[in-house]
């Protein structure tokens, strides 16, 4: 068994891994990761079933020190600096960090969240079936709150020193696309200005909403419905006509009209704009967004096998899939690259 | 047959991985009893797919997996469901809640009374008095919205809600009766507050109260209050199954 030490640590970072699901009719939201891709891919390139337990890591830097031994990481998601000892550690790519190494992450340049995975995943308490931290209904293990400064983590010690690298197809950075409704019919010609608009995601968003800046979209009835179920992606307008999108720590019931929902396979991508980059929504129909959903169960299904083996000093690979994964693209810190 | 008044659920796309069928936009008995009548349909029969129901008050949504069942085909066998007669409405279990009202425990008890023309006690009487479903259980664990409110104590919310209530709050909002489980903001009127945890972990169950069950309350006094949220922390369940 080795350690994982937090040495420093910013907001909204913490346990996730796929969320605990079947108790929403008790008022429990799924919680887990935003971007599930990312948190799968990490998994993948360390050896573990795709949705096992990882730190998913806020738009702030953070670091690490490991302690009783080596542990076999990959970092994935949102670009950022991240040196191990002073020695870049790349995206998309696992690595193993000896006793005593600190991994140090700069702010995330390109997207939100980062994962870091763990050979072996994080040791803790599943309730529900799932480690993930919701703070609220006091879930989550080890902690059942984001990471602090100081915190332990126990981890599996690494098994083997060898580095892989994972081919991800090129990620679409088009319009994030959305299924209309169910409450569409409450907004009439508003639809079409939050069709036709560019958007923003506002810094006061959260694991339970993003909020959106941009043109006022007005209600046809007023801003209160009759409370029903939301989902991950559930585009809820609220009284001053600036959307939400619910995310995972979402209420699982809300009384503001749902104008859309964002698709399943663009959550992820959604879920990694940045604060403040301008963005669009295209809506698509429930059988495209569905033949999407199942590229995407497809993709996921299929990660394992697009994990290759990766030669420790072979920095062409590295760099390779640095840009195949797309968000990855500035994943070395130019500074520390040439030390 | 299903009486021919019933109008057909409208089938609303959540994105590609939910359905809400919706029974009705308003609150309404007639349609939350449909929604659980579906509910339990599709518990005793489950669709492949299918991975988890949401009750609310009006409309019921279906979480599904679209690798395993396409939209048009869920949405068809759903209104099939619907359309069968809804059975009786008999609850399927009945709880007595304790409620400590007013003073520190309800601190708007006096302000609704004072509004609606009545005594704190005229309150307390008409809110014990009644016979209450739970509706649906969202927004946080164990947050029980009851339907059954005595429609004279019906009071329009806060203005400005309150960003912490106590767990346990018992209060009304609208036409709505609630069992509120954590604490958190809320613009309900707080009447009082139960040592009743609807969501506990570590408790067998975990959850208490299930969409459908019936619920009555009776006043005890701030000390019986006391020593209820000991045993209650304990992991006992302090509400009372009536069995019937």
């Amino acid at each position: 068994m080795s350690k994982l030490v937090v040495t420093a640590v910013g907001p909204v970072t913490s346990v996730q891994d796929g969320g605990r699901y079947g108790a929403q009719r008790y008022g429990l939201t799924p919680s887990g990761a935003v971007d599930r891709l990312a948190l799968a891919t990490g998994n993948c390139l360390v050896g573990n079933p795709p949705f096992t337990a990882a730190i998913e890591i806020g738009p702030f830097g953070t670091s690490f020190t490991v302690r009783e031994g080596k542990v076999r990481v990959a970092l994935t998601g949102a670009a950022r600096s991240a040196e191990a000892s002073r020695r870049p550690v790349s995206f998309n790519r696992s690595c193993t960090l000896g006793d005593g190494d600190s991994l140090t992450l700069g702010a995330a340049r390109d997207g939100t969240f980062s994962y870091l995975a763990i050979e072996g995943g994080v040791n803790g308490e599943p309730m529900f079936g799932s480690l993930a931290v919701h703070a609220r209904a006091g879930l989550g293990s080890p902690f059942p709150r984001p990471l602090q400064a100081g915190d332990v983590l126990d981890v599996e010690a690494a098994t083997t020193g060898a580095e892989h690298g994972i081919e991800l197809p090129g990620q679409d950075d088009g319009p994030i696309r959305i299924v209309m409704g169910p409450q569409d019919d409450e907004f009439g010609e508003a639809t079409e200005l939050f069709l036709g608009s560019e958007w923003k995601i506002s810094a006061t968003s959260d694991r339970m909403g993003y909020r959106l800046e941009g043109p006022i979209i007005e209600h046809l009835h007023g801003h209160n419905i009759v409370s029903d179920g939301t989902v991950n992606g559930s585009i809820q307008i609220p009284g001053n006509g600036q959307p939400i999108v619910l995310m995972p720590d979402r209420g699982t019931s809300g009384g503001y009209p749902k104008i859309a929902t964002v698709m399943t396979a663009d959550l992820g991508r959604f879920a990694q704009i940045p604060v403040g980059r301008g963005f669009r929504f295209k809506a698509v129909t429930v059988a495209e967004a569905q033949t999407e959903a199942r590229a995407m169960a497809d993709l996921l299904r299929t990660l394992p096998d697009r994990v290759r083996e990766a030669r420790n000093t072979d920095i062409n690979d590295a760099l390779r899939n640095a840009n195949i994964a797309g968000t990855a693209v500035n994943a070395f810190d130019s500074g520390t690259w040439q030390t | 047959m299903a009486a021919p008044s019933l109008a057909p659920p409208r089938l609303l796309p959540s994105g590609d991985a939910a359905i809400t069928v919706e029974f009705g936009r308003i609150i309404d008995e007639l349609a939350n009893h449909r929604v659980l009548a579906l509910d339990r349909a599709l518990a005793e029969d489950p669709i492949e797919g299918v991975t988890e129901t949401v009750p609310t008050y009006r409309s019921l949504l279906v979480h599904y997996d679209p690798v395993r069942i396409g939209f048009e085909e869920l949405a068809e066998r759903l209104s099939a469901l619907a359309r069968l007669p809804v059975a009786s409405a008999a609850p399927a279990r009945r709880w007595r809640i304790p409620v400590a009202y007013g003073g520190e425990h309800g601190i708007d008890l006096e302000d609704v009374a004072t509004a609606l023309n009545m005594t704190p006690d005229d309150i307390v009487t008409r809110h014990v008095g009644r016979d209450y479903r739970v509706a649906m259980i969202g927004f946080t664990p164990g947050w029980s919205y009851l339907s059954g409110l005595d429609s004279s104590l019906q009071m329009p919310r806060l203005q400005s809600p309150r960003l912490l209530t106590p767990s346990g709050t018992i209060s009304i909002g609208g036409l709505q009766a609630g069992i509120q489980c954590l604490a958190g903001p809320s613009g309900w009127r707080l009447l009082g507050r139960t040592a009743v945890r609807t969501y506990q972990l570590h408790r067998d169950p975990v959850f208490l109260l299930e969409p459908g069950d019936a619920i009555t309350f009776y006043a005890i006094d701030g000390k019986q209050f006391a020593e209820q949220d000991r045993a209650a922390a304990r992991g006992e369940w302090v509400a009372q199954l009536v069995t019937s």
